[in-house]
């Protein structure tokens, strides 16, 4: 295919306007690992089972493998590198850190902007609200306990 | 928040956990280099056959693509690891489905996809062989001469008279299936080789050193002409031990003939249908007891399905052989095991590495043992556990100061286990969602078997700089379960220093010496007191001079990190490079008998009940564990938070073996290899994993820590069995419990 046939995608990504030329069914996931190497940004399955890949666009937690890059255009986009301000982590960053949420840390990054998402939604999350906030996205490591036990402190931490 | 030493003991935060949270953590797929193009696998569509011709579709531009096959390898084509029998690019004959035959290169992803999908293998096939079974009954001969690629004997006192002594004799069959690791971070190496420069390459990996072991004949290149490097790994629990070394070799193979870097990435599919998974397993049971619930004898004959070639299987086999006898003092004891070829990918190594299979048999074994005695399944383990002073089946005399009865105590009051399963019993008469509870007991030994450490012979190092940083090189990985922080509490607290002054050397075979792999729970015990001996090497070399080390400081205190730099700064000027390194050698009394398979198996164990309830919903099938609670004795917990991150874990991973995660094999080939259709727990799947330690000390560990990375794992699967059995009556023999086969099982219930 001619480059010709890409497209033109302007979007803000961590605050910042980005234009990019992508094929029409680029996925989301690429563009930000390839285009604006936003690896940080993980990919565990490309099916959309894992969370891994896991973005804020326009504020709805999504999937960045099955978002057609083309369906960004114009959206606003965090990623997990725009989760902290500068050096200063982010509630739920800093509970991950202290409350063991991290382990291999692949499925970190998607793991705390579900967290971010759920507690801007909800912020104070019962049990229920906390497992079935986080359970799109999947943790091999911790077997959870950890993770939920961070999502209650940074939730502490935020009041 | 400086924490106060000593740090063993406390919640430090993890070592590389801020560029884990912060998505900076760079891992294999992360990387880029310059002139880099991307690796795929054409791989082998029939479980056994002769490959007759490959057939590249001629609409695709072949000249753009850099194509290996079995021919373009410089060396001996094999990925060496016990023993050479699995080519590294099959030749002529293809033994699995998967199996790897063809390596396609090219700077565009897309166009590889279409050209992967363009190579046509035309094969002859030829019988194949797909069950434990078969293999046994050599219906085929697919490996060696009799399809064996191991097979162990353990004797202790003589079994065949105790028999006559014997007032009851219980027999059962157990099955457990095949698991894979579904790391959430599939694999993949990126390989710079060419005949000038060797070969180097990065990657998701828990052994460098194993690696590096296959890479040499493979290119028939020196040593130091190979050089492996990994990068921040995206969890292992076995699934990254040995098949690494495949994509390694293939990453580089194809960088030497293309002269560029490649980067070989799997995508899940291919990783779920290639790589290896936990071995299924088959266990009979024999069992006989007095009427008082006393063993008397244990004739235990365990089977691995190993898959197409060897790999580890000998030594899984090895683990799961010593462990098939669980924590029980039985006077006479006869295992055999075998390790048999089927023509699936070979199986691997997965977190337990063979005791998750034997130990499920033994305990779901022992609770119908207990029935047959009319004995509550607590009171005949408690009639039988082993004790301080005691013997294992292998002949082991425990010299540690185990009380299991106690640690069965700890975990029935945290569980509430004695007045729940009256009430269960009592309520589920007429209750169309029945609940059960029930526990297993068990124990895992830390480190290599017998005198494989011995054999290893792994080797730290500690270097200081002049600016008084700490550097610990060792080949041992962080793959997540938190090895760097670790190792930093233990350097830490032994010079007296702050950890922020240790550093992690990343694991570089042209960097670090070899620790050994990351394998066998044996990272903080081995290695760990490995790590801690060599900071006092370094330590002492200091005192040596005169110059103040920890506690070598004026009065006897510790010293500062200032003195502690200037003292460093002092040495090297005078003297050069301050490194102090560390061999292992084996505490003292080991002995160990490789032909018998008698003697000290391993130098330490963990040992744990586990207490697991469970609802059964017997109109759905559903099946949901409620509660749970893993209570240890693990030495000396280093670290809380990891290690009960680690325990929580392993049995989500084990409730995950017991009830959900279904290989379905079709010839040799999983065909269900989606994270849409093989299901591992998620957040809303997992009850409460209640973890408790209990502590004592192990005097060869550093600080009194034993392993404990692979005890997780055994416990779940039995407990939750055997609650399903208090539940519902149905006693199941086989794990995953499936909806289908609770309903055949309960259907055998009311029948
Ligand atoms: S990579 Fe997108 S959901 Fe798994
Ligand atoms: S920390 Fe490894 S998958 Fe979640």
């Amino acid at each position: 295919m001619p480059d010709a046939a890409k497209v033109r995608i302007a979007f803000r990504v961590n605050g910042s306007e980005h234009i990019v030329h992508a094929w029409p069914m680029a996925r989301l996931l690429d563009v930000l690992r390839e285009e604006l190497r936003l690896t940080g940004t993980k990919e565990g399955c490309g099916e959309g089972e894992c969370g891994a890949c896991a973005v804020l666009l326009d504020g709805a937690l999504v999937n960045s493998c099955l978002v057609p890059a083309l369906h960004a255009d114009g959206a606003s986009i965090i990623t997990i590198e725009g989760v902290a301000q500068g050096e200063q982590l982010h509630a739920v960053q800093q509970a991950f850190l202290e409350h063991g949420g991290a382990q291999c840390g692949i499925c970190t990054p998607g793991m705390v902007l579900a967290a971010v998402n759920l507690l801007e939604k909800c912020p104070n999350p019962t049990e229920a609200d906390i497992r079935n906030g986080l359970a799109g996205n999947l943790c091999r490591c911790t077997g959870y306990m950890k993770i939920f036990e961070s999502v209650v402190a940074a939730c502490k931490q935020q009041r | 928040m400086h924490p106060e030493p000593p740090l063993i003991g406390q919640a430090v935060p993890r070592k590389e956990g801020r560029d884990k949270v912060t998505g900076r953590a760079r891992y294999v797929d992360d990387l880029v280099f310059p002139g880099m193009m991307y690796g795929a696998t054409v791989r082998s569509p029939v479980a056994r056959g002769r490959i007759r011709a490959i057939h590249f579709d001629e609409n695709i531009p072949w000249q753009e693509f850099t194509v290996v096959t079995a021919q373009d390898i410089p060396g001996e084509n094999c990925v060496a690891l016990i023993l050479h029998d699995q080519p590294c690019l099959a030749a002529e004959i293809v033994n699995h489905p998967e199996e790897p035959v063809v390596l396609l290169g090219h700077p565009d992803k897309h166009l590889l996809e279409e050209a992967r999908r363009a190579v046509r293998l035309e094969t002859e096939p030829l019988p194949a062989v797909f069950t434990i079974e078969d293999s046994l009954a050599k219906k085929e001969i697919i490996w060696g001469e009799d399809n064996v690629f191991k097979s162990f004997l353990v004797e202790k006192g003589d079994v065949d008279s105790a028999w006559a002594r014997a007032e009851i004799v219980v027999e059962g069959e157990y099955e457990t299936g095949a698991q894979e690791q579904l790391y959430i971070e599939p694999n993949g190496m990126i390989a710079v080789a060419n005949p000038d420069e060797g070969v180097t390459v990065w990657g998701s990996m828990q052994c460098p050193y194993y690696v590096h072991k296959a890479l040499v004949p493979l290119f028939g290149l020196s040593k130091d002409k190979v050089r492996v490097i990994q990068a921040e790994t995206g969890g292992g629990f076995g699934g990254k031990e040995e098949y690494p070394s495949m994509i390694a070799a293939h990453a580089a193979l194809l960088a030497w003939k293309a002269g560029r870097p490649v980067k070989l990435i799997y995508d899940r599919a291919e990783d779920m249908a290639a790589t290896t998974k936990r071995h299924p397993s088959r266990t009979r049971h024999r069992t006989g007891v007095t009427r008082d619930g006393k063993l008397v004898a244990l004739e235990i004959d365990f089977v691995i399905d190993g898959g197409a070639y060897c790999t580890l299987s000998p030594v899984v086999l090895s683990r799961g052989t010593i462990h098939a006898a669980g924590p029980y003092e039985c006077p006479n004891v006869r295992i055999r095991s075998r390790a048999v070829a089927t023509n699936a990918p070979p199986h691997g190594a997965f977190r337990g590495f063979g005791a998750p299979q034997s130990v499920f048999a033994l305990e779901r074994h022992f609770d119908q043992v207990a029935k047959a005695c009319g004995l509550a399944p607590d009171e005949f383990r408690r009639r039988n556990f082993v004790h301080a002073g005691g013997t294992l089946a292998v002949s082991q005399v425990i010299h540690e100061n185990v009380d299991l009865p106690q640690l069965m105590e700890r975990a029935f009051a945290e569980s509430d286990y004695h007045a729940k399963r009256a009430r269960f019993a009592r309520e589920n008469r007429d209750a169309r969602v029945k609940k059960g509870i029930g526990f297993a007991a068990f124990l895992h030994g830390a480190g290599f078997t017998g005198s494989g450490e011995e054999y290893l012979a792994s080797v730290v190092a500690v270097e200081a700089t002049a600016e008084g940083r700490v550097r610990v090189l060792a080949a041992s990985t962080e793959i997540g379960q938190g090895a760097n922080t670790v190792f930093t509490q233990i350097a830490a607290d032994t010079l007296g220093l702050d950890p922020e002054l240790i550093d992690i050397a990343p694991p570089d075979t042209a960097a670090v010496p070899n620790s050994g792999p990351t394998v066998a729970s044996r990272t903080t015990m081995i290695v760990g007191k490995l790590v801690e001996s060599a900071a006092l090497g370094l330590k002492q070399t200091l005192v040596s001079s005169g110059l103040p080390g920890e506690r070598g400081g004026p009065e006897g205190r510790p010293c500062t990190s200032e003195e502690f730099q200037r003292a460093c700064a002092e040495y090297i000027r005078k003297h050069g490079a301050l490194r102090a390194t560390c061999q292992y050698a084996p505490p003292p009394g080991i002995k160990w008998d490789d032909e018998k398979y008698q003697g000290d198996a391993y130098g330490a164990y963990a040992w744990a009940v586990y207490v697991a309830e469970v609802s059964v919903d017997t109109v759905t099938y559903e099946i949901r564990v409620d509660d749970f609670v893993a209570v240890q004795e693990v030495g000396k917990v280093i670290h809380p938070v990891l290690a009960t991150g680690q325990i929580e874990g392993g049995v989500a991973q084990g409730i995950g073996y017991a009830l959900y995660e279904n290989v379905v094999w079709r010839e040799g080939r999983m065909v269900n290899a989606q994270m849409t259709n093989y299901i591992m727990p998620t957040s809303a799947d997992v009850p409460p994993i209640r973890v408790f330690f209990e502590e004592n000390p192990y005097p060869f560990g550093p600080g009194g820590a034993k392993g404990i990375g692979e005890l997780p794992m055994d416990g779940p699967a039995p407990a939750i069995v055997n609650a399903i059995e208090q539940a519902t009556g149905a006693s199941i023999t086989r794990i995953p419990v499936t909806p289908e086969v609770l309903m055949e099982a309960l259907e055998g219930v009311h029948a």
